[in-house]
Parts: structure tokens; C-alpha cells; sequence
């Protein structure tokens, strides 16, 4: 059954008069709006979501790269107010709740960065929900999202060593190149680039 | 970019007071002794007794979804089948459902019978290697997977009739199917149905009152209610200990609204009940695949106003589900209106259902930590991604 997502916000409005809370729209058939929350009140408004509104099982956690304003713009995730996160770009930080004894979902809840460099911070909601301890890592490690609060922050799929957070969009992939017997297009030009004297 | 220096490597944690002198480090793996994968824990031992474990990931880590950014919506199909290896056709299915839920795709009616036969195909076929791999986990080495594959190769000799691969499907497209049935394979299918109880009956006379398993499996790695849905645990797991939860009654997709089954659960929740909770599951999936056999209309496989070459669906996102055999199968997925996604994201139940492995070791031996790892029924294509 799908979420009343009006409801929801209501009853956060009410509850939480200091939380930020606004509506975003979702623009494709899917009906699945959200609810996107400022940093300082996110884990209240889980807190209040699970005690209050039964949203007991926090499924997923997504990490959304938006480097480029213009493209947020276009897809239309953007909101009022934001004017700094609109200049540099931002990390976001999607949550999909649902309640098992309602039956309902999925709440859609988003938190962004400030940007994406010194302040990628995010408060992490594992004191709220458990199932975000691995995801906020994996997040973490492939975005570089800061998850303030996270017990046990540190990489989770690449090795402790790796620098940099393959996700990005801007990541570029390091020149670790593998021979290739029979290179063709880019390859070929990759493979020029790095062995010069063979080709 | 953040550098990383200010987070090293941080040891596993001792409770205050451990006297750190008598106590193991092990690192247990990364091994793949056929078992479950290449996974690795950080084991620390009191004696026999865990004091704490954590898990490390990544050796099968290709980063399936920054790949999936990079192509076209489609060609993420055949990656999905790499995901979870043991059941691939419920990956597609996942896949092809977020996907028909962002671009608003119809399914005719004979594409979502198939889709059911093949998901509960694959549950069974989950379900059936998990009996075997947890047995080996045990010490009954070779007997009991030679038996589980030996029925695993029947419905894989059906999947290779019908897709042409006997793992790697690649089988749903948006809208439907790849292709019809084959003349005749409704009738192998049923039949395969029909021999399938007289082997599950064989197979739990051999496990249900097995001394060795009961002794292995009973009131080991519990945990309340509250504690597994608070850690995102779902699939057999959360209902064997009692929490009636199953996507495909609580939030049904596809047409499984249409049968009749039941949502077996289990009492403690412990490694004996998530063995069992598989064998009624297996139960209930026959009967659903003799309804949906019985029921197979006639009709379109695929939806033909779905586009193949160049398909963009419109601006937005859709976050889609199915009960996988493993627990809750998700995908996230953002479009930009483009011909790639632009954020393609797996919500795998193996991964998130290790969240509590650590919690339902604590305090148990060294043997138990491998029934629990076995009992959680994780593959490692899913987790590392």
C-alpha cells in the first residue's frame, strides 16, 4: 500500500514544529514523493516516523551524487533556500521506510550535504535504525558522504588504503592499465597513452 | 576529496576490562570452500567464546553500479543475473519491476504467470542449495548438496529450455519477457512440480529429527523481534522468528494477489527455525507454482508498446521491490530523462541481512558463528556488488 505522505508530513509539522520538512515532488509515474529534511532534525524525524508512525523498518539507503546544480535542476529535486548547495553541488542521502505492521510504504526521505568537499557531512541515523550501519559505510566509502555520529565509520567495499570515492561522478578511473592484445577505439588510445614504445 | 588518513583501520573493539593477553585474534577467511563466498571476519576469542567479530567486504566488489551508470537501462539486465548467482531470474524480476514502476510499463497477464513460475522456481532452487551449503556448514560434507543439486539440475535443466543459460538468464524485459514458452514446457514444469514434494519429504525425513543438526542448530543466534527489524533483517530470517512480514503479501506485486498460500513462521527465530521456515516456504512455493500452471492464460509475453532501442523513461525515481528468497530485493533508480540512469541502486537482502552477524554471535562458540553465517544464506555476488 502506498504511504500517505501528506499525513506523515502533518503529523511531523505537529510534533516537530522546529524540524525543516518540505515536500518534493516526484515528477515521473511512480507517485513516490518525498520528504526532504534538514540535517539538524533528521534523526528526530526518524525517531519520531518509528515510535509514533510505526515506521519500523528502515529498507534502503542510497547515496545520489549531484555535482552539477543544473542537472538537479532538471530533475527537478531542487528546493527553495538552497542557493549554496545550488552554487557548488551536493551529496545526497535517500531514505525508503516502511512500516510492517501498517503495511505501508515506502516513505521517501531525503538529506543533502552542504557540498561535496570540506562539509559532506550527513548525521547518521544508526542510533534510530540499526540496518543503516553498513549502507551509511557504503555510502561512506563510495561517495565520501561524512556521516557524523556513525560508530564505526570507515570503509566497507574497497580496501582501507583506496583514496578517493568511486561513485562520484566526477572519480576518474586510475590508468592501471591491462595489457591488451588487440586494442581498438579508446582502448587503442588508452593503450597508446600507456605504452608509448610498443605502439 | 576527503582523505581518508583521518579514519584508519580501527581494531576490533574489547569490552572494558578483557584482558587483552588471553584473549584470540582470527581471521577467519577470505575463503571459498564452495561454501558461501569470499568473505572474511575478524574473529576475537575468549577461550571458544566470541567477544567480538567483524565482518570485511569487498573481495567480489566490481562496483556493479557505477557500471550500470555508464550503459543503457537494458544492458544493467544481464548484470543483474551476476547479483545473486544462485537465483538470477528474481533478480531480473526486481530489476525489470523498478524499472516498469519509473517509466509506468504494463505487464500483459501471461508475462506475470511466467514471471511467478520462474520466482518461485528460483525460491525453490534457493532454498534447496541453502539445505545442502548449511549441512555442509555442519560437517555433512558433499551428501547433502549432491542431494540438493541433484534436484536443482532438473529446475536448471527447465531454466536452460526455456533462456537458453542454466543460471545466467537474462530473461525479463521491461514489459514482459524475453520469449514465449517453449511447446511443452508448461508440462515439464508441471511434473517437475508434482516430483518436487516426494523430495522434500526424502529430504526433511533426513534433516527434521537429525541429532546432529538439532544439536548444532537449536537455541543458537536468536535475537528479539525488535532487534531484527531495527537492523533492516528480512525474507526467512525475520519470519522465523515470528514477524509476519513477506513482501508478497504485505505489498503485492506482480499477481500474487491471484493465489492462495501461506506465510509459514517460526517461534525463536533461531538457526533450526530458519532451516524450517525454508522447508514450508519451499511448501508454499509448489503450491502457488501449481496454481499459476494450472491458471497460464494465453496471451502477449511481452507488453509490445514497450520500447527496447532507445528506451528513456521519464524524469523522476522509483524505489521497487520483490521478496526475494534471500529477504527484500530492491532497486532505486533515478532517471534523468536520458537513455542511462542516472543513479542505479541494489538494495541487496544478503548485505543488509549481516548487519546483526555480529550481535547474534556475541557470546556463542567459534563453530556457531559458521551454522549463524550459514543460516543468514548470504552470496557474495550480492554483497560486494
Amino acid at each position: 500500500m502506498s504511504v500517505d505522505i501528506g499525513a506523515a508530513l502533518q503529523g511531523i509539522h505537529a510534533a516537530l514544529p522546529a524540524a525543516k520538512v518540505a515536500m518534493r515532488t516526484n515528477p515521473g509515474p511512480s507517485n513516490q514523493h518525498s520528504l526532504l529534511v534538514g540535517n539538524e532534525s533528521l534523526v528526530d524525524v526518524l525517531r519520531f516516523l518509528r515510535d509514533h508512525l510505526d515506521f519500523d523498518l528502515l529498507s534502503n539507503v542510497s547515496g545520489v551524487d549531484w555535482p552539477d546544480p543544473a542537472k538537479a535542476d532538471a530533475v527537478a529535486v531542487f528546493g527553495e533556500g538552497e542557493e549554496t548547495a545550488r552554487e557548488h553541488g551536493f551529496l545526497e542521502v535517500v531514505y525508503h521506510l516502511y512500516s510492517t505492521s501498517r503495511r505501508v510504504g515506502p516513505l521517501v526521505l531525503r538529506a543533502r550535504s552542504a557540498d561535496r568537499g570540506e562539509n559532506a557531512c550527513v548525521p547518521s541515523v544508526v542510533s534510530v535504525f540499526r540496518s543503516a550501519e553498513f549502507q551509511e559505510r557504503e555510502i561512506f566509502d563510495l561517495y565520501g558522504v561524512i556521516f557524523t555520529g556513525h560508530p564505526d565509520l570507515r570503509r566497507i567495499l574497497m580496501w582501507d588504503e583506496f583514496v578517493d570515492h568511486p561513485m562520484r561522478k566526477d572519480y576518474v578511473a586510475p590508468d592501471d592499465y591491462e595489457y591488451e592484445p588487440t586494442p581498438h577505439d579508446d582502448v587503442l588510445v588508452k593503450a597508446k597513452r600507456h605504452y608509448p614504445a610498443e605502439s | 576529496m576527503i582523505s581518508d588518513s583521518s579514519m584508519p583501520y580501527s581494531a576490533p573493539t574489547l569490552a572494558p576490562g578483557a584482558d587483552d593477553d588471553q584473549l584470540l585474534h582470527v581471521s577467519l577467511g577470505p575463503q571459498h570452500p564452495s561454501t558461501h563466498g569470499v568473505f572474511r571476519m575478524n574473529v576475537v576469542l575468549d577461550g571458544e567464546t566470541v567477544v567480538s567479530l567483524k565482518p570485511v567486504f569487498g573481495y567480489l566488489h566490481r562496483n556493479h553500479e557505477k557500471i550500470a551508470e555508464g550503459v543503457t537501462y537494458l544492458s544493467s539486465m544481464p548484470y543483474t543475473d551476476r547479483l545473486d548467482y544462485i537465483c538470477p531470474l528474481s533478480n531480473n524480476w526486481a530489476y525489470a519491476h523498478a524499472v516498469e514502476k519509473l517509466a509506468g510499463i504494463e505487464v500483459p497477464e501471461r508475462a506475470e504467470y511466467m514471471r511467478v513460475i520462474l520466482a518461485e522456481l528460483t525460491r525453490l532452487i534457493n532454498h534447496t542449495a541453502f539445505m545442502g551449503f548449511i549441512l555442509g556448514d555442519m560437517g555433512a560434507w558433499g551428501s547433502a548438496l549432491m542431494y540438493a543439486f541433484r534436484e536443482r539440475e532438473l529446475i536448471l535443466d527447465l531454466f536452460e529450455d526455456l533462456t537458453g543459460a542454466r543460471m545466467m538468464a537474462n530473461f525479463m524485459r521491461f514489459g514482459g519477457c524475453r520469449n514465449d514458452l517453449p511447446a511443452g514446457w508448461a508440462e515439464k514444469c508441471s511434473v517437475l512440480v508434482d516430483d518436487y514434494g516426494p523430495f522434500l519429504d526424502e529430504m526433511e525425513k533426513f534433516l527434521v529429527g537429525n541429532e546432529i543438526l538439532l544439536a548444532r542448530c537449536q537455541d543458537v543466534g536468536q535475537l528479539p523481534k525488535e532487534t531484527l527489524i531495527n537492523g533492516g533483517i528480512t525474507g526467512p530470517m525475520l519470519r522465523a522468528a515470528g514477524v509476519n512480514y513477506d513482501i508478497r503479501k504485505a505489498e503485492p506485486y506482480g499477481i500474487y494477489e491471484r493465489f492462495s498460500f501461506r506465510i509459514p513462521l517460526g517461534d525463536k527465530g533461531d538457526c533450526y527455525d530458519r532451516i524450517m521456515i525454508r522447508f514450508l516456504e519451499m511448501r508454499e512455493s509448489l503450491k502457488i507454482l501449481r496454481q499459476a500452471l494450472d491458471q497460464l492464460p494465453e496471451g502477449e509475453y511481452v507488453n509490445p508498446k514497450a520500447k527496447i532501442r532507445g528506451f528513456k523513461p521519464p524524469v523522476g525515481e522509483a524505489y521497487a521491490r520483490i521478496e526475494g528468497p534471500k529477504g527484500e530485493l530492491g532497486f532505486h533508480l533515478i532517471s534523468d530523462g536520458t537513455v542511462n540512469p542516472y543513479r542505479y541502486r541494489v538494495r541487496p537482502p544478503s548485505f543488509i541481512n549481516l548487519t546483526l552477524l555480529e550481535d547474534m554471535c556475541l557470546g556463542l562458540d567459534l563453530a556457531d558463528v559458521v551454522i549463524i553465517l550459514g543460516s543468514i544464506d548470504i552470496v557474495l555476488g550480492e554483497v560486494d556488488r
